[in-house]
């Protein structure tokens, strides 16, 4: 069932390849008819998975046996959390990407595309089809921002086309030296995720593979200092663009270094945890301040992804299965709140403001013009600061108290962190919609488009989502904790407590 | 070995030589004052049903036969390398559909046969004379291929320095060959072999290495041999180019593999980091570090398309040339995957740049804008064959790689000692994916001019670019399918 996820997003852009080039409305619905689906498949898949703790095969069928790469899909709880993700996000992208006028059926190609690319990395467990499927998704990438974006699109496009093609390469580099070691050692060839995760590799080949695939991945996950291409790439992209970036691609490079560099190399994680931790922190500290004194409504909010995913890497990096599950539980979290954020600023307000300079937003008494706005900026807001109630705290409070029994003084700065977030939060909040600064030319205003229908399911569902997990985490966490007592990261936990 | 036996085993060259023949006759006696479009079309289909009789000749022999010590030996491989020319001459055929290059279509058509001949005759040899008959049976073709648009000096300066050029590096391969011929007192490939074991590595074997690699470099236009490879490429007829870069590739590192490998098989030393013994492999690591990275660098500059493909071809020797140096069982299959592969590739590209420049008389990188929009399954095929050249998965272009970098790696397993340059080609090849996104751009996210009309695409053309994109798709995603043969 889980398989049909990727398969029906691509019969959705075979179908959207096929329409006629004006039928905007027909390729509308479509993409929406997709998303249903994959995340319709997404949810029976999860309900069909009796012990979510073990890797339940999906498809497995040899592909090149001379390399030893199966056609192999399969999940497990981690990868069930992430694909009902992806599936929420894709269908509040397409309900927030209903007034896309321009060429219509290729932007939600290119979007279904990029969708199924993701699912395909969530449940593959063969690394090189999970490969497959991670570069898969670089070229829709390119072409949503390059295509409908705004600001600086081109330039967008390319740094993070090229940020994800040299991260995907440096993991290419890693996964041929260990294919090949693997080799040596297991007699014949393999790329079967579960054969790898039980092959000895050395320590002394782990110290160097495990922080190229590591960092390969992890600059898809926005880590400090190869962030770079989020900030502006987020603000370059069109709403829905952003929505995915940071609510599911940024999840794909934390899950590569989960489910791929972590699972693989156990020994070189544990070389490599402090300094993975201290640039967790420092992505934490820096995302929050530097989003703190952003002009861009958008900037803001790509900041704050960077310093939300350092939570994701500082919670992988503690070893323990709290953290790490507060981990898988960010990355849910981070993937609901930050898609709404972005749809707040993208679609809400840009598409009809044309502005999101606070200093222009300031005068314009958008807490009045559009409440329905304001009042979803302010809960995913406090959602995003970590409110109780919501999904961000359960995440970031278990990140915290693992990190807590590793480092506590570095839990201590991304506490730090979390202060600072609720500052740039509440002064996004008050600039664009509740200032009390007189409008600048009285009289002067037009009228906005009221809040759409499909914006308000879009909305709501994603509030929905947040606030099911924040009041009832066992939801997921259900699904993750088993996984991580698996044999599967039984080497990886090996040395952590609890 | 009789005659009959022979002339059993040259089957799919005999027929083809026929063929030849008969474009010549046809075009010259039958359509003397028709149309070029309707002579064209004529000789096409009779070149075709040739191309095809040929590789249906090569089924009839599934043995190993090896006809006057090396000169000619027919094996399935040799005879499934022959199939993949003449596919590759059908589509070089196809997309010269327009032929608006030329009034001598007859000629043009005969001399892309007679250069597939030559490369039929090459990947059957194991002997070094005729290896050179063979190879220059096929360049002198290719050269004539090169010059053939007449009514641009382009083209007449293109084939002028690619003659000069490969007229030399012939001299270099004769000069290497008769040094090996002196060495031996032999021309045939394992001979050579069994009389330079246990000799060492003499200092005159030593320039017969380095003058068959020069002569083959050329050939291959890998870096520092590869200053014809661009001007020729922008001033051939564009179906030409193609077929410099397709099927002269595929039989010059067949060849090229087996000479190394066969002939010099006592001498291979070592390319390993901090483990370097002399031998032909080092040379050819440092021929392809070269060329990977000067071929890429160079190409992000290019404003003209097919230039641009020029210096992504000398790029690709490169990556192809790390197939060649890790010489294993495996690494030849990878090798002759990724080159088939890219050769599909580079023709279907090159039919895409053959339509752009009919309907917007250039190749600049400008030409291309709003391509998507003008002509949206041309521009589809487009992002197919480029991202396959890039290395995106699942296509054909990456599994080659995947394959020639693994088996590369694995050659030296013990110590991973040539992950050095498999490093550096992963890293050129994410920089490679530059400047082949600078045409997508082109075409997917720049607009046309105002009121740029649709382009036409005749057919013929399209049939056979789509055929070669779905090749392009099927082999990245079932790659068994070719690989079982290799």
């Amino acid at each position: 069932m889980l398989a049909w996820t990727i398969y029906s997003s691509f019969i959705g852009v075979l179908v959207l390849m096929l329409l006629p080039r004006e039928a905007a409305r027909a390729a509308r619905i479509i993409a929406l008819l997709t998303a249903v689906a994959g995340c319709g498949a997404a949810f029976a898949g999860a309900m069909q998975q009796a012990n979510p703790g073990e890797v339940a095969t999906i498809v497995k069928v040899p592909w090149i046996p001379s390399i030893g790469a199966n056609f192999y899909l399969a999940a497990d709880g981690i990868s069930l959390v992430l694909v009902v993700l992806t599936g929420l996000a894709a269908i509040a992208g397409v309900l927030f990407s209903w007034n896309i006028e321009k060429r219509t059926k290729e932007f939600f190609a290119f979007y279904l595309a990029l969708i199924g690319g993701v699912y395909g990395v969530f449940l593959s467990f063969d690394v090189l089809l999970l490969f497959v499927f991670y570069e898969l998704t670089i070229i829709p990438k390119y072409f949503l921002i390059a295509r409908w974006g705004s600001t600086r699109k081109e330039y967008g496009a390319m740094k993070l086309a090229i940020y994800s093609f040299v991260g995907s390469h440096l993991v290419l580099i890693g996964l041929i030296a260990a294919w090949v070691v693997a080799r040596v050692q297991l007699g014949h060839p393999s790329l079967n995720l579960m054969e790898l995760s039980q092959v000895h590799f050395s320590s002394g080949f782990q110290h160097w593979v495990f922080p190229l695939v590591f960092i390969g991945f992890a600059i898809l996950a926005g880590m400090w200092p190869f962030h770079t291409w989020a900030p502006t790439g987020h603000v370059a992209a069109p709403t829905a663009g952003s929505m995915l970036l940071a609510g599911v691609v940024m999840k794909l490079g934390a899950y590569g270094c989960l489910r791929v560099a972590m699972v693989m190399f156990p020994e070189g994680v544990r070389m490599w945890q402090g300094e993975i931790a201290a640039l967790a922190v420092i992505g934490i500290i820096y995302g929050a301040g530097v989003a703190l004194v952003q002009r861009d409504f958008k900037f803001v909010i790509g900041y704050s992804s960077v310093s939300h995913m350092g939570f994701v890497l500082l919670g992988l990096a503690t070893l323990n299965t709290i953290g790490l599950s507060g981990a898988v539980l960010q990355m849910f979290s981070h993937g609901i709140i930050a898609g709404l954020l972005f749809a707040v600023v993208g679609r809400m307000v840009y598409d009809r403001t044309h502005t999101r300079d606070f200093n222009d937003l300031q005068t314009m008494q958008l807490g009045k013009l559009l409440p329905f706005a304001g009042v979803t900026f302010v809960l995913a807001g406090v959602a995003s600061m970590g409110l109780p109630g919501f999904s961000g705290f359960v995440a970031e409070l278990q990140v915290l108290m693992g990190a807590w029994k590793v480092f506590p003084k570095t839990t201590l700065l991304a506490g730090v962190g979390i202060i600072v977030g609720v500052a740039y939060t509440m002064r996004a909040m008050q600039k664009a919609f509740y200032s009390d600064s007189p409008p600048a030319k009285p009289g002067h205003s037009h009228p906005l488009e009221p809040i759409t229908v499909p914006e308000r399911l879009g909305a709501m569902m994603l509030l929905a989502a947040s606030l099911a997990i924040g009041l009832f985490p066992g939801l997921l966490l259900d699904w993750i904790q088993p996984c991580l007592n698996s044999p599967l990261f039984e080497r990886l936990l090996k040395g952590g407590s609890l | 070995m009789n005659y009959l036996e022979v002339l059993k085993a040259a089957a799919p060259e005999t027929v083809l030589t026929i063929t030849v023949l008969l474009v010549l006759a046809v075009d010259l006696l039958a359509m003397r004052g028709q149309s070029i479009a309707l002579r064209f079309r004529t000789g096409a289909l009779v070149a075709i049903l040739g191309c095809v009789m040929a590789a249906i000749f090569t089924r009839f022999h599934y043995g190993y036969i090896d006809a006057f010590q090396g000169m000619l030996v027919v094996d399935p491989r040799t005879n499934f390398l022959k199939v993949v020319l003449l596919v590759l001459t059908i589509f070089t055929v196809l997309i010269s559909e327009s032929g608006k290059f030329t009034e001598h279509v007859g000629e043009y058509l005969a001399m892309v046969l007679l250069a597939t001949l030559g490369l039929m005759f090459l990947v059957s040899a194991e002997d070094l004379l005729m290896i050179f008959i063979s190879l220059e049976l096929a360049s002198l073709s290719l050269y004539i291929l090169t010059a053939f648009n007449k009514r641009n000096a382009r083209s007449s300066e293109a084939a002028l320095k690619y003659f000069l050029f490969g007229g030399m590096s012939a001299a270099f391969l004769l000069f290497g060959f008769s040094l090996l011929y002196g060495l031996s007192g032999t021309t045939n490939l394992p001979q050579i072999a069994a009389c330079l074991a246990g000799k060492g590595l003499d200092p005159l074997l030593f320039v017969a290495i380095v003058t068959t690699v020069i002569g083959f470099g050329f050939k291959v236009a890998a870096v520092p041999f590869h200053l014809w490879a661009p001007d020729a490429y922008e001033g051939a007829p564009t179906p030409s180019a193609a077929f410099i870069g397709a099927g002269s590739k595929v039989a010059s590192f067949y060849i090229l593999a087996k000479i190394m490998a066969v002939g010099f098989a006592v001498t291979a030393g070592s390319a390993v980091w901090h483990g370097y013994i002399s031998g032909w492999t080092p040379v050819i690591a440092v021929v392809a570090a070269l060329s990977m990275v000067l071929g890429n660098l160079t190409a992000i500059v290019q404003t003209s398309v097919k230039r641009l493909l020029a210096y992504s071809a000398i790029a690709h020797a490169g990556y192809m040339l790390l197939g060649v140096l890790a010489n294993t069982p495996s690494s030849r299959g990878a090798l002759m995957f990724y080159v088939i592969t890219y050769a599909l590739t580079v023709l279907g590209a090159f039919g895409v740049v053959a339509v752009v420049e009919a309907a917007t008389g250039g190749d600049a990188l400008a030409n291309f804008a709003g391509l998507s929009r003008r002509a949206p399954a041309l521009s589809l095929c487009l992002l197919v064959f480029l991202l396959s050249l890039g290395g995106i998965p699942p296509l054909a272009g990456f599994i080659g790689k995947f394959f020639v970098f693994s088996s590369a790696v694995a050659a030296e397993a013990d110590h991973l000692g040539l992950l050095w340059l498999v490093i550096l080609a992963i890293v050129m090849s994410a920089v490679s994916f530059y400047y082949y996104l600078q045409v997508l751009k082109q075409a997917y996210v720049l607009d046309a001019a105002e009121n740029a009309p649709a382009i036409q695409v005749p057919p013929v053309m399209m049939f056979a670019l789509i055929l070669l994109a779905a090749l392009v798709i099927l082999l990245g995603c079932a790659p068994g399918l070719l690989l079982r043969f290799l």
